[in-house]
């Protein structure tokens, strides 16, 4: 990170004017720094072993070199795979023919507002696929090339594909203002597809995808690590709170089975909103189990194609059978909710168990309708649901030194509509909460720009650019309301919004929902809390660590 | 440059009938020929795209979501029924607003960037403008075209009568000035304009995004000088275009040439119609990210070409894998056999 400039001069970098050139005439620049690391041969030979024929030769291979070593009939492929994509995707085909280039989303995306880079204008984005869609499949196209915008696909095509279609976080902010709704996420997906077909891909996804298949997490933990880290976990909820809470795992028989990303499993500060699971479930008696082999709430596989989404996402019914679980409950999760929301049933939902029913909350009675098909609930309803039946005791004085602004994250926000429930948890746990500007939040909410699978370090650059709108709203807060937390609901963001804000609003921390939820949390029988589930001390109880002395001693 | 060629382009397409019926005098050609050939590429190459459009498949239901969704409890969290609908009534309620209100574009805002005190601002502000240009002229021509139904219809339905007396209601000029010619004059040149200014939007526009905007241009500045200028006989051209509705054709001598650049350049843009980005008028209708409910998590919607054959990886593989950790961990395993060291792993 050190060749980084510092925010200002970033700041100052910004330049909307577009260059001299027109956009197909201008180079692209491979300089490391503007693209993610490719896969590892022996992952992409893993998934070749059990998805075949979707992803080109595995190889070693650098887009720093001029030769990518592609396959020799690589254009083929991919034009072949886009005709094939236009009669699967009604979504790809109308959104190839009726763009009007009206401009409407140029400066929605925050990849472009904090790059001025013309090519992360939404339309121009899409463009890159839509000028070969014209040159390759429509006769005006193919005649009357440059008028029309349109060009045929060559290396130096898809090489930009490579750049830029990495460089879309599928946030889907430019699809809200599209006066025809047109989704540059759809294009991306369908891009990325494409390519995969000839062997482009990156190590950040394409590891995660394979660990999740073999051990059915993204970092590859095998199970008995995995308990172990959950065994920790309840150790220091027992240091913090003096109970010691229930964590089962890949238990048969449970009502419920729960389903979280799984970097709220080993990252640091998901680790925090994990033990806030495992608190509040314990506290009100909830009859459930997790499980090692489908230990991954976030779905990796929709960052590449269709078909991998749906063999990750397949576990989830799977173990719920194994287990005999009667429905799912999911963690705070962004893409993982995309994906149960709006892919799931239909991917996998004929291969849910007899046994699964519309989930019902034991504690409340609550039947949740809304998720009759899939059986899978989100957690802030479920917690909601809860705090509307007043079954927690909570004390959100003890959040009092958190002034908290709410993230929302993409995928729930636009992708699902999921805007209320989190903020009505929120605010049942903290006594200070503010909201970031109108513009920036909610349905129009913006990017970590870590998403879809670019939380990578090596394009640090161009995230903590595409992190400026956020970041900026989040520095906004904080000047006015001293805001110093910024909470949200997605184990991706909870990894990505801590550089942003160290970047773009010093001071800020960044934690999940039941984070707070269990700081806040009356457990029966529990100790006195002196401190947070950091295990950083509670206002008040500073002195605790160092100079503590016992009460009998004090007069003397 | 983009610009210069479809004005220059334009300017051609003029020329070809001023010539053709002036020096050549192909009347039957520019009056009957061209116009009924013009609707058959038109009507033609429409419902050929559409059906492309319809033979696509919908695989998953993705609407963007603007609002709140149907929650748990409504009365707790209320649902905002127009952007993120949940039953087929509430989306069509959000497609007709699409439609006939520009909901989306409504939305639009604008990015600036500041130099604060201590630390950079971005600052984001409504920007209605584009919303207005577009839907000025969008219903001017609408309207315009609808007026245009006296030409082909007799009796006059009472509707157009209708149209043209509130759109005439101002009472400037003789022969009155339609309020509707000015928006769509003013809405084409404001489109056009900011796609010569803004230097953002003039680098993302091709030719093919001028050209259209010039041809109405040309239309309805033709339209205009028939109607205000050269006060062409509306009699003899309602004769021509009744003719052409009932294949009945004549082309009345009355008929000045005014009218058949007019008929050549809207026939152009017929023809153009269906291969070109105008299409976005029959294409918004079928965007999968606005006409489709938010209801999959509550209703089944099926996959066409859904792939039974692809399966989660196996648990009893999995079981296998890692059994003898898991049995070491004390976690539960189907098959107690997983859990024994076997001889060829050691």
């Amino acid at each position: 990170m050190s060749d980084i400039p510092k925010a200002d001069e970033l700041f100052k970098s910004i330049d909307y004017n577009p260059p001299t050139t027109g956009w197909m005439d201008t180079p692209v620049d491979f300089s490391p720094g503007h693209w993610c690391y490719p896969a590892k041969p022996e992952k992409m030979e893993y998934m070749e072993s059990k998805l075949p024929g979707l992803w080109g030769p595995a190889r070693a291979w650098s887009p720093g070199e001029a030769d990518w070593k592609l396959p020799s009939n690589w254009k083929e492929i991919v034009v072949n795979g886009f005709r094939e994509r236009l009669k699967k995707f009604r979504s790809l085909q109308v959104f190839m023919d009726i763009c009007v280039r009206c401009g409407a989303c140029a400066d929605k995306c925050h990849f472009f507002i904090g790059s001025g880079d013309p090519k992360n204008m939404p339309v121009l984005r899409a463009e890159l696929m839509r000028s070969v869609y014209r040159g390759e499949f429509t006769v005006a196209g193919k005649i009357l090339s440059k008028l029309t915008g349109s060009r045929v696909m060559e290396e130096d095509v898809l090489k930009e594909w490579f750049i830029y279609f990495y460089q879309c976080t599928q946030c889907r902010r430019c699809s809200l203002y599209c006066p025809y709704g047109i989704d540059t996420a759809e294009m991306t997906m369908m891009a990325r597809e494409l390519m995969h077909l000839v062997g482009l891909n990156i190590n950040w996804i394409m590891e995660p995808v394979a660990n999740c298949n073999v051990t059915g997490n993204h970092l590859g933990i095998q199970p008995h690590a995995f308990k172990d880290i959950v065994d920790f976990m309840v150790d220091d909820i027992e240091e913090v709170t003096g109970k010691r809470v229930k964590a089962p795992l890949n238990e048969k028989g449970h009502e419920i089975l729960f389903i979280t990303p799984s970097g709220d499993v080993f990252a640091d500060p998901g680790i925090y909103t994990f033990m806030g699971y495992l608190m509040l479930f314990d506290e009100i008696g909830l009859d459930y189990t997790m499980s090692t082999y489908a230990s991954e709430g976030g779905n990796f596989g929709s960052f590449t194609n269709n078909e991998t989404m749906k063999k990750l996402n397949a576990k989830m019914y799977a173990e719920a059978e194994r287990l005999g679980c009667k429905w799912i409950l999911g963690g705070e999760c962004g893409h993982m909710w995309r994906v149960v929301h709006q892919y799931m049933d239909t991917m996998t939902g004929d291969t849910q168990h007899a046994g699964m029913t519309t989930p019902k909350s034991p504690i409340t009675g609550t039947v949740f309708e809304t998720s009759a098909a899939t059986k899978m609930l989100h957690i802030t309803e479920f917690t909601a649901d809860l705090m509307k039946h007043n079954k927690l005791k909570l004390d959100p004085s003890r959040n009092d030194h958190l002034r908290v602004t709410f993230h929302d994250s993409c995928n729930p926000a636009r992708g699902m509509g999921l805007l209320e429930e989190p903020r009505y948890v929120i605010k049942h746990v903290v006594n200070n909460y503010f909201e970031m500007p109108v513009g920036t939040t909610r349905e129009q909410t913006f990017c970590c720009a870590g998403g879809s699978g670019l939380n990578t370090d090596e394009i640090m650059e161009i995230r903590l650019r595409g992190g400026l709108p956020r970041g900026n709203a989040l520095r906004y807060v904080q000047e006015k309301h001293g805001v110093n937390t910024m909470a949200c609901i997605c184990a991706i963001d909870r990894a990505t919004l801590i550089p942003l804000a160290d970047y773009w609003a010093p001071g800020v921390t960044i934690c999940g929902v039941h984070e707070m939820v269990a700081n806040a949390l009356v457990m029966e029988g529990e100790s006195e809390r002196k401190m947070d589930l950091r295990q950083e001390y509670l206002p008040g109880f500073e002195d605790e660590e160092d100079d503590w002395t016992p009460p009998n001693m004090e007069d003397a | 440059m983009n610009a210069l060629y479809s004005l220059l382009f334009v300017f051609l397409l003029v020329l070809i009938p001023l010539f053709g019926v002036d020096a050549a005098h192909l009347r039957t050609f520019f009056g009957v020929c061209i116009p009924t050939t013009a609707f058959i590429i038109f009507i033609i190459g429409f419902i050929y795209k559409v059906i492309i459009w319809g033979r696509s498949a919908v695989p998953f239901r993705i609407p963007t979501t603007g609002g709140q969704f149907k929650s748990f409890d409504p009365k707790l969290f209320p649902q905002n029924k127009l952007d993120c609908p949940q039953t087929g009534a509430q989306t069509f309620f959000r497609m007709v607003l699409e439609v006939f209100a520009f909901r989306s574009l409504f939305r639009n805002t604008a990015v600036s960037l500041h130099q604060g005190k201590d630390h950079p601002i971005v600052a984001y502000k409504s920007s209605k403008w584009l919303w207005l240009f577009a839907i000025t002229f969008h219903y001017s021509f609408f309207i315009v075209a609808l007026r245009h139904l006296r030409l082909f219809l007799e009796p006059i339905p009472f509707f157009v009568n209708g149209i043209d007396f509130v759109d005439g209601l101002l009472q400037i000029g003789a022969p009155t000035m339609y309020l509707t010619d000015l928006g769509l004059l003013a809405g084409v040149l404001l489109l056009l304009g900011r796609r010569l200014i803004n230097a953002r939007i003039n680098y993302i526009s091709y030719a093919s995004d001028f050209f259209p905007l010039f041809l109405i241009l040309s239309v309805a500045l033709s339209g205009i000088y028939m109607r205000y200028y050269a006060k062409v006989d509306v009699i003899a051209i309602k004769e021509l275009t009744m003719g052409l509705v009932t294949f009945n054709y004549v082309v009345p001598e009355a008929v000045g040439v005014s009218f058949f650049i007019h008929v050549f350049l809207v026939s152009c843009l017929m023809a153009y119609f269906p291969f070109s980005k105008l299409m976005h008028f029959p294409g918004v209708f079928l965007s999968p990210t606005r006409n489709l409910p938010n209801d999959t998590r509550a209703k089944h919607h099926v996959n066409p070409w859904n792939d039974p054959n692809i399966k989660a990886h196996a648990y009893a593989d999995y079981e296998k894998q890692f059994g003898v950790p898991m049995a070491e961990a004390g976690l539960p395993l189907d098959n107690p056999e997983n859990g024994k060291a076997p001889e060829e792993e050691a």
